[in-house]
């Protein structure tokens, strides 16, 4: 597999903050094995700062894993093996001097199905917060109020903030862990599928809170949704099997991709 | 919260209104350059027709975008209509071209005497479009209906223009090279009219859902 690197940033320095595309990721030859089977191939890979890169492909390609090599997800899996290296800010995030929880921190995470801990709205949010020492509860009330308001959610938990978060909807768990994941300000944030089991309105306000974080923070998302991806991201890479097919900017991938492959996937004639 | 696709339509809107905007002004300037016989503004108007097409070409790219993200109901027909208006746009720009083309010729050549006012025939194709253009922008069917029957009104005008001329051709035979520019000219005015039509009917489609092209009666 040929090594792809990222195309040159045509969207608005303002926008990026990236001006002349330097990239806030660098993937580079990287190849992960689960026991014997060879689940990522040799990928190389840039992604630049304050955009969002959409990872797409059919299942089992990879892409999932790929996101979880970002944040070192895959370490809680004993047989996993990894090579090549990847890079943010430009250190090696798998060096043996790298603090995982710190990593973590840095790089945020939003899964597939909301996971709200058992806790009230306002616990949810303070949990991770406290973990990382923030004590006087002005500050606790403060930095909560502003992450529920930046996941669009605060005007509607605002006056039962200590309420199970389980009574909340299953879109505004979802933004609710949105809410827990830039309390603690990551740079990255990480999200696997995130409305993949929401209804139309409810992803579309994830859609459009998507579109409104990433003027904060670098955003990767894996979706199965291609008109999702048509949407929010800036950035689309394909997957096959552990293999980087392409990777361009997501008007290129959708109306003019360069592999047949890519061609007949987001067109539906496979996957 | 922001609305980023209803962002992505407003711009689209907005350079359909600066798109028709330089269309009305080369149409006005096409007329003004052969009423006025000015060569120099003439000149000016085939010069700017590139704008105009660069205009169609942007619109197409952010149309196609738009449509990746799989929009629905009004909204695709928004992104559909908002095509097929650059285009008649171009098209418009393209006759506003071809009358400048004509003005050239005629302001390096004698006028002739005629007995016809090209200018109200103008005033009415280019009211006709910027009527359609307004009910594209205020989404008002009504409005783009009653622009419809509107067209042949102008019919009827160049229709008239093209039997005196023919009479001034048959009378003064020495005039017919520039006579036939003047037919041109005022066959160009019929067709932009005839493109402000066909805005309206798309504006008709955007509205209602309903395609009322190529129907006898609106």
């Amino acid at each position: 597999m040929a090594e792809l690197s990222m195309p040159k940033l045509n969207v608005p320095a303002a926008k990026t903050n990236s001006p002349g595309g330097s990239a806030l990721i660098e993937i580079e030859s990287l190849s992960l094995y689960y026991g014997a089977s060879k689940a990522l191939k040799n990928i190389s890979l840039n992604l630049g700062e304050k955009v969002v890169t959409a990872f797409i492909g059919p299942s089992g390609c990879g892409k999932s894993t790929l996101l979880r090599c970002l944040n070192r997800m895959n370490d809680l899996i004993d047989s996993v093996r990894i090579e090549g290296s990847c890079k943010i800010g430009g250190h090696d995030i798998y060096s043996p001097d790298v603090d995982v929880i710190e990593l973590r921190k840095r790089v945020g995470m939003v899964f597939q199905k909301s996971n709200p801990f058992p806790k009230s709205i306002y616990e949810n949010v303070a949990y991770g917060l406290r973990l990382h020492g923030v004590k006087a509860k002005s500050e606790l009330d403060g930095r909560i109020e502003q992450s529920l308001r930046n996941a669009a959610l605060w005007d509607e938990v605002k006056d039962r903030l200590h309420t199970s978060a389980l009574g909340l909807s299953g879109g505004q768990q979802q933004r609710l862990c949105i809410a827990r994941a830039i309390a603690i300000k990551p740079e990255i944030i990480l999200m696997d599928e995130p409305a993949s089991a929401l209804d139309p309105i409810a992803t579309t306000r994830i859609e459009e809170l998507i579109l409104e974080l990433k003027k904060d923070f670098t955003i990767v998302i894996v979706t199965h949704n291609m008109q999702q991806a048509a949407r929010i991201s800036d950035y689309t890479a394909f997957f096959y099997i552990g293999e980087l097919i392409e990777f361009d900017t997501t008007a290129k991938i959708f109306t003019n991709p360069s592999k047949k492959q890519t061609e007949d996937y987001v067109t539906g004639r496979f996957g | 919260m922001e609305n980023h696709f209803e962002t992505g339509l407003d711009a689209l809107r907005q350079k359909i209104l600066l798109m028709a905007s330089h269309a009305e002004m080369s149409v006005n300037q096409s007329v003004q350059a052969l009423v006025q016989r000015d060569y120099d503004l003439a000149v000016r108007v085939r010069e700017a027709d590139n704008v105009i097409d660069q205009f169609e070409v942007e619109i197409d790219e952010m149309a196609i975008v738009l449509l990746t993200k799989a929009p629905l109901a009004s909204n695709l027909r928004l992104i559909t209509v908002a095509m097929k208006v650059s285009q008649n746009l171009e098209r418009i720009g393209d006759e506003a071209t071809k009358i400048a083309k004509r003005a050239r010729d005629l302001a390096q050549e004698p006028p002739v005497k005629l007995n016809f006012d090209i200018t109200r025939m103008a005033v009415l194709s280019l009211t006709m479009v910027k009527d359609a253009l307004d009910s594209f922008v205020h989404r008002d069917s009504a409005a783009a209906r009653a622009i419809i029957p509107r067209d042949k009104e102008v019919d009827a005008l160049n229709k008239e223009i093209h039997q005196q001329l023919a009479q001034h051709m048959t009378a003064n035979p020495e005039t017919i090279g520039r006579c036939l520019h003047w037919i041109v000219a005022a066959k160009s005015l019929e067709r932009i009219a005839d493109h402000a039509k066909n805005i309206a009917e798309e504006v008709v489609y955007l509205c209602e859902a309903l395609d009322i092209r190529h129907t006898s009666k609106h």
